[in-house]
Order: structure tokens, then C-alpha cells, then sequence
């Protein structure tokens, strides 16, 4: 599988502005991937998300999206059609007043024929399990069915990637669940190219890949648990890591061994239990 | 002293029309000066409503809200002199910024309470203390400033009108892990220095865990459980049960207790987790 | 409070009025309103009236929601009304009064006037939703694409000012009940200071509604839209033959108001 978004030495500055938010970024999504980036506030993640559909332009460098430079005013469309976007609050994002109306309004610009944006729209709201709301108004929807709205109203785009800029920073629990475990869906079962840009570590544990920002620079890229059983490097990004993780190093301090690649709480669960009781039964007889 | 009670509070939005709605029925609770309080709930359980109650910015269906045994919505003048006492920062508060600096901001509280113009500096820069805002910024503008700074000027507007409750609905919303932190301890701070009553509304169980003596969980519009930390994260499955998430180190306690580990104690914390671990494990050494 | 403003505010349903093509209800609505304004005697107001009558009874749409829309209507109806009692000239009801017979009369046509082009403006924003009328009234202003008129352009900002007005409305209760726990007073003091005390409420708004603005820009552009060009419609709208009947019948009506008014009627 080949790259669908390449970064070549990425810089990007806001004009009249001294501070570099994107410093010699160098990096590639591979097609069919789940790619979680995770920074705080100011870290530059949403600006690496906005030159993956060409709404920001490098200073310096070049991104490249299915081959096609993003500077190129020309194939600016065909850029966005490919790579689609979900950002943080949902409100700002729907346009129409019904459901449908609003997850056609891609297809319609794309002047996709009729028929076939109904049967998109129909489709698209079926994936995100909306379909029932199709003929609702947006804003007596929650948090988590508007998101899911937005993510419809991209896919219906028939996009090759789609990219998510903190989709759930707005939402209570229970929408966060609803958006992550939609996006993993879509990756998973309709090898959907995902990028999930986010500052909630626990939504980065099923990723295939988990990139850390820090000041415009990438600061970890691996897999989840690589990047995750670096727990100092990521204390002092003022980061937080998963408490399976932390509860693992403190054990091992302790004397334990247990492996630190363990970041799902029934995993974790099962290997304490085996050591604990392991040194438990050890100690009695 | 302000001793909150409320008796059989209910609140029926859009009474009479096709839209009725009861968002709160029949809740009854007293919240005891200087208690530091988290009120959870999912989305639409009637947290937000009950705590619009607590400074008559709603008004009772049924039911009295009492500040010190006084009805706080007796008359238009105590529904405004409670206001002052019981202090609501509400969600998403930066939106609410609208002056040109950032101390007219924090200002606007005392000044709406008609206090002289060196009471009202004093109370603008305590308040900015307390918040971590800094004498340097006063003078710029609010829509300046980053979003975690605008958040912390606009709690220190409610702070600057000295409230005796201070209420925060979902202080750390939308923020990363940093600033949710900074403004927790903030907010902690505050309690500690002022001794005023907190009451923070929030989906963050791991917050909950670490900031708070008292727990109000709200569900369907009633309050279903009201208790220490210890007394109500022991009720694993039946927070679940009403849609909220457990504190990540409750949630692997009860997935060890399953598996046959024997823990002591409350265990919702990461150090309760990784003590009660080591006491299961007979670990001597460290 | 805010949330009572049934401003193009839409009823759905499922009767032949809402059935009918948007473009259709459109025209019918200003043939409604030239024939409104050219009856002049009381024989064209009863036929008028009549005709709205029925509209409201096939549509289906409860008089309880007509009443409630015209409610904030009120004060300018009874405001003309009154002036009209007061400045016309004719015969005095009493010796010595000024309130003449012909004021009178003319209070009465101007109240029914008004009312009535304010329902059969409801009966078309409540059976059709915002989104068909702003597509209806693209369709219907192309012609005047010729002339460099923007037409999408305009209909587009219409539908999204629909869109909005809900979250807008949510939000200034949001930011009054936030400045309201601030001890801010929109209810006493003289007027001047009552615009001032607005001010809390309007830069927060403002500010954010620029922010919605931008993010919006922003979205659309990353859903590829680049005007109107080349668009294509999910639903496209179609004459049938109800559309036709419902036209011709408008016609009828309002020649009929025509040749009533030739006759004096």
C-alpha cells in the first residue's frame, strides 16, 4: 500500500508572526491506516491537520496529496475530494437544516447526479448508524449524532482519507464513545484511511500508529504502546499515558516483570493477576 | 456561612405546551459551607438544571431552594443578592468575555454590585491571583489570549464577586490535560484560601477522584447516589449503569478483583491502586 | 422568552399544500399578495379572506400557531389602525368628533390588510421547509443570473441564516443567563442605560458569530464547494399536475379581485 499524504519538510509560520507552528515536519500516512497525532493545546496538530486538505499552505516544503502538490491551485478540488475533514465543534461544521440536506451538500458540489447522491447520502448515514435521523434538524441533535452527521457528510464524499481535527474536545463521555467507536469501525471494517488528531491519550490505544506533537515538531511516532511505555518522555511532554501503563511501570519499579506493552485494562488486568497470584502462592508455600 | 438547602426542587421546562419537559423532579440535598461537592451525570440528567437553581437563575416548578433558611427566590431582590453569594460560571465561560481588557472583564462583577473603584481593583487582582492571571495581561484584550487563558480570566470574573459558592459547570470542557490541570488546582486554591462551598459539574470521573470529598450523581433528573468518593466509587457497575465512566484505576481494580486479587480498601486512585497491589503482592521491597 | 419567535418556522406535513413544488407556492404567494392589494371593496376582502380560510384548512395548520405568529404583529396592526381612525377626513360619527365613519372603515380593510398578508405569508413559511424555499426561490430568480444578480449567493446566505437562527437563539439565552450570574441588569433603568446594559450580551455574540462564520467558511471549502457552478441538486423539484391546478386556480383568484375591483365591489 503506498502513501496517500506525504509531508516534505513542512514549515509553517502565520505571516507577521516570529514563531515557527510547524518546524521541518517530514512524514507520511500509509493507505488503509488508523493514525492517532496526540499534543496539547499549541502543539501544532490542528495545523498539521489543515495542510492535509490544502486549507493551510507550507511556508516551506511540500505536502503532496495522491501524488498531487497541495500548492497547485488547479487540483485544489480534487485534493479536497480525496482528503476528507471533521473538525471540533459540530455545530460549525453542518450547513443545511435537515440531516439528509446536509450529508448531500459534498456530493451536490461535486455535481454528482442525483440518483446517485441519494443513494450516498442513504448510505453514508447507514455507516455512521444515523439513518434513522435522516429527515431530523441538526440542532436538536447531541454532541456525539452531530459528529456523527459531519463524519457522514464526508464520506459521502467518497473521500480516500479521512482526517479528524479533535472531533470529540466538545463532547460529553457517551459522544466521545459514539465518534471513537465509529471512526474505528470505519477503519477497521471499511478500510477507511483515518487520521485522528486528538488530546485524549485513551483514544489513541487502538491506532496502528501514534504520533506525538511537541512545539511543531514531531516528538514519538511508533505504535501505540512504543510511544506509550516511554512514560518520562511523555510526563515531561505534559502528556498524560494510560494508567495501565503508568500502574505497570510503578509495579516494575517494584520489582515486578511485567511487560509494558500492555495498554487495554483487560490485558493489564490479566497480567497483574498472573503475577500477583503467581508471587502470592509463591510466598505461602 | 451559607448553608444551601433544597427541598423537593422540581423543574418542568416549557410547562403547558407540547414541548413539557421535567428535567428535575423532586431532589432534595443540603450542601454544608466549605464542602468541596462534584455533581455528575450524563448529558440531559438534570445536573445543569439543578445547579441554575442554586442562584435562582431558574426558578422552581416546585419546591424551595433556601440560602442560610432564607428562600433565595422570595422576592426580586433576594433572587438578585443570591447571586453575588452564589457564584455560576457556566460552560464554555470564555464566550462570555466582552470588554476590551482583561481586568474591565473580571471587573464587570464587583462593578454590577456598585462597590467603590479601590474595592473593586483590590477584588480584581485577588481574583486574578487565584487564577494564575497575571498583572501583565490586565491591560490586553481578552480575545487575545489563549484559550485555556481565557477560560482562567473568565472563572476569576465570577471569583471577583467573592462568592461564598462557587459553582463551575464543566470547568475543564474542551481543554487539554495541562490546562484542565492548572485550572482544577485553581479552583482548589480558591476553596482553600476563601473557604467558600465548590461545586464542580463534570463528566471527568478522574477529576472527581482526585479533587472532591463529596459526590452527587444525578440520573433521569433525581439524585441516585450522594457520598464520599470511597462510598460511591465502591458502586462500580451501578455508575456504569447510568452511562458514566469509573476512574481508569477503579476500573482495573474491579477487573483484578475479578481475576481473583485480593484488594483492600477503596481503590479508585492510582497510588490507592499501586498500595493495594503491593500489599496483595507482599512486595516488601521499595 | 427567545425561543417563542416563530419566525420561518416549518410545520411539517403531509397535505397537498405541502406537497406542492416550492416554486408553486412561491408564485402563488405574490399572485395572494397583488390580489391582496388591489381589493378595494369589501366584496374582494371577503373573497380574499375566504380563499385564506380554505388555504388554512387544507394545509392543516392549527389557527393557534397563526395566532402565535402574529402576535408580535399586534402592536403595528393596532398602531395603524388607530392612525387611520384619526387622520381620515369625511363625515364625523358625532357632531364635533374627529373619528369619522370612513376612518372606521378604513381601520377595519387596513387591520384585515395586514393580517392577512401576514398569514399567507405563515401559510408558506410553515408548509414549506426552509431548505425547498430557498432552492424554490433560486430556481425561480435564475433569470436573473443574466443580469450579474448573485442569485445563489443570496439564496445559499438565506438557507444559512435559517440554519443558524436556532443555534444563534440558543446562544444569546446562553451568554444572558451567564451575564445575569454576573449580577448584569437587562430588566430596570431608563432606556439609555438598557442599551448599554445590552452590550454584555451583543460582543460576545458578535465575536462568536464571526468565529461560526470562519469555521463554516472553512468546512465548506474542505466539502468542496466553489459556488454554484456545476452544482447538482439531491432532490430536484418537479411540476405536477396538482402544481398546475393550484395555478391556474391562483389566477382565477386573483382576476377575480381584478374584475371585482373594476365593478366596485
Amino acid at each position: 500500500m503506498g502513501a496517500i499524504v506525504e509531508f516534505e519538510h513542512v514549515t509553517f509560520r502565520y505571516p507577521e508572526e516570529s514563531r515557527d507552528i510547524l518546524c521541518d515536519i517530514c512524514l507520511s500516512i500509509e493507505k488503509g491506516s488508523f493514525t492517532a497525532v496526540l499534543g496539547h493545546n499549541g502543539s501544532g496538530k490542528s495545523t498539521l491537520a489543515k495542510h492535509m486538505n490544502g486549507i493551510l499552505l507550507p511556508t516551506q516544503g511540500k505536502v503532496f496529496v495522491a501524488g498531487l502538490c497541495t500548492a497547485d491551485e488547479d487540483r485544489i478540488l480534487e485534493i479536497r475530494h480525496t482528503v476528507g475533514m471533521v473538525f471540533q465543534n459540530p455545530d460549525n461544521q453542518i450547513v443545511a437544516n435537515v440531516v439528509e440536506e446536509d450529508v448531500a451538500f459534498a456530493p451536490e458540489n461535486l455535481g454528482v447526479p442525483s440518483e446517485e447522491i441519494r443513494q450516498r447520502v442513504d448510505d453514508a448515514l447507514r455507516l455512521v448508524d444515523m439513518y434513522e435521523y435522516r429527515r431530523h434538524a441538526p440542532h436538536l441533535l447531541s454532541g456525539g449524532q452531530k459528529q456523527r452527521v459531519a463524519i457522514a457528510g464526508v464520506l459521502a464524499m467518497q473521500p480516500e482519507l479521512i482526517v479528524l481535527d479533535e472531533p470529540t474536545a466538545m463532547l460529553d463521555p457517551k459522544g466521545r464513545a459514539e465518534v471513537i467507536s465509529t471512526v474505528q469501525r470505519l477503519c477497521r471494517e471499511n478500510g477507511m484511511t483515518v487520521v485522528l488528531i486528538t488530546h485524549h491519550m485513551d483514544e489513541c490505544i487502538d491506532a496502528d500508529r501514534l504520533i506525538v506533537m511537541s512545539n511543531g515538531r514531531i516528538a514519538a511516532d511508533g505504535s501505540p504502546a512504543e510511544v506509550f511505555s516511554h512514560v518520562k518522555e511523555m510526563e515531561d511532554e505534559g502528556l498524560d499515558v494510560p494508567e495501565t501503563v503508568r500502574i505497570v511501570r510503578d509495579l516494575n519499579d517494584c520489582g515486578f516483570v511485567l511487560p509494558t506493552d500492555l495498554l487495554h485494562t483487560e490485558e493489564c488486568a490479566d497480567a497483574i493477576a498472573a503475577a500477583v497470584l503467581q508471587r502470592r502462592a509463591a510466598w505461602q508455600s | 456561612m451559607a448553608v444551601i438547602s433544597v427541598e423537593n426542587l422540581t423543574h418542568t421546562y416549557s410547562a403547558g405546551t407540547p414541548f413539557e419537559q421535567t428535567a428535575i423532579r423532586d431532589v432534595s440535598v443540603t450542601l454544608t459551607q466549605g464542602e468541596s461537592i462534584f455533581v455528575l451525570g450524563h448529558t440531559g440528567s438534570g445536573k445543569s438544571t439543578f445547579v441554575q437553581h442554586l442562584n435562582a437563575l431558574l426558578q422552581p416548578t416546585r419546591g424551595t431552594v433556601r440560602i442560610d433558611g432564607e428562600d433565595i427566590n422570595k422576592d426580586k431582590i433576594s433572587r438578585r443578592d443570591v447571586k453575588r453569594r452564589v457564584g455560576l460560571v457556566f460552560q464554555y465561560p470564555e464566550y462570555q468575555l466582552f470588554e476590551e481588557t482583561v481586568a474591565e472583564d473580571i471587573a464587570f462583577g464587583p462593578k454590577n454590585m456598585k462597590l467603590s473603584k479601590e474595592e473593586i481593583n483590590e477584588r480584581v487582582r485577588e481574583a486574578a491571583g487565584f487564577v494564575g492571571v497575571e498583572e501583565s495581561l490586565f491591560s490586553r484584550s481578552p480575545l487575545e489570549l489563549s484559550g485555556g487563558q481565557k477560560r482562567r480570566v473568565a472563572i476569576a470574573g465570577v471569583i471577583a464577586m467573592r462568592p461564598e459558592v462557587l459553582i463551575l459547570d464543566e470547568p475543564t470542557a474542551g481543554l487539554d490535560p495541562i490546562g484542565s490541570r492548572t485550572i482544577m488546582e485553581n479552583i482548589r486554591n480558591y476553596r482553600e484560601k476563601s473557604g467558600a462551598t465548590v461545586l464542580v459539574v463534570s463528566h471527568n470521573m478522574d477529576d472527581a477522584a482526585r479533587y472532591c470529598e463529596r459526590l452527587i450523581v444525578f440520573d433521569h433528573g433525581s439524585i441516585r447516589m450522594d457520598g464520599t468518593p470511597e462510598q460511591v466509587f465502591a458502586h462500580t457497575e451501578e455508575l456504569m449503569d447510568v452511562g458514566l465512566n469509573v476512574p481508569k484505576a477503579a476500573e482495573i481494580a474491579a477487573a483484578l478483583r475479578k481475576r481473583g486479587v485480593p484488594l483492600e480498601g477503596a481503590v479508585f486512585t492510582h497510588d490507592q491502586l499501586l498500595r493495594a497491589l503491593r500489599r496483595a503482592g507482599e512486595v516488601t521491597s521499595c | 422568552m427567545l425561543k417563542d419567535i416563530t419566525l420561518g418556522q416549518y410545520f411539517p406535513g403531509d397535505t397537498v399544500v405541502h406537497r406542492l413544488d416550492p416554486r408553486t407556492k412561491l408564485i402563488l404567494v405574490v399572485l395572494y399578495i397583488i390580489a391582496l392589494f388591489n381589493a378595494k371593496g369589501w366584496g374582494a376582502y371577503l373573497l380574499v379572506l375566504a380563499v385564506t380560510v380554505i388555504c388554512m384548512a387544507v394545509s392543516r395548520i392549527h389557527p393557534r400557531n397563526i395566532f402565535k405568529g402574529l402576535k408580535p404583529m399586534l402592536f403595528i396592526i393596532a398602531l395603524t389602525a388607530l392612525l387611520n381612525i384619526f387622520y381620515t377626513q369625511g363625515t364625523p360619527i358625532r357632531e364635533g368628533w374627529i373619528i369619522t365613519w370612513e376612518g372606521i372603515e378604513r381601520a377595519v380593510k387596513m387591520m384585515l390588510r395586514i393580517t392577512l398578508l401576514i398569514v399567507g405569508t405563515f401559510l408558506l413559511t410553515y408548509t414549506t421547509s426552509p431548505m425547498a424555499l430557498t432552492d424554490g426561490l433560486e430556481l425561480l430568480l435564475k433569470p436573473l443570473n443574466r443580469l450579474k444578480v448573485p442569485v445563489h449567493e443570496m439564496t445559499l446566505m438565506m438557507s444559512m441564516a435559517l440554519r443558524f437562527i436556532p443555534t444563534l437563539i440558543e446562544e444569546t439565552d446562553k451568554i444572558m443567563s451567564a451575564q445575569k450570574a454576573r449580577g448584569a441588569d437587562f430588566e430596570t433603568g431608563n432606556l439609555i442605560e438598557r442599551a448599554k446594559a445590552l452590550l454584555p450580551i451583543l460582543v460576545p455574540l458578535f465575536v462568536s458569530a464571526f468565529r461560526r462564520a470562519d469555521e463554516l467558511a472553512v468546512a465548506m471549502e474542505s466539502r468542496c464547494y466553489h459556488g454554484g457552478e456545476g452544482r447538482t441538486r439531491m432532490k430536484q423539484l418537479r411540476f405536477c399536475t396538482r402544481d398546475f391546478i393550484a395555478l391556474i386556480l391562483g389566477a382565477v383568484f386573483t382576476a377575480a379581485v381584478f374584475v371585482m375591483k373594476h365593478f366596485g365591489l
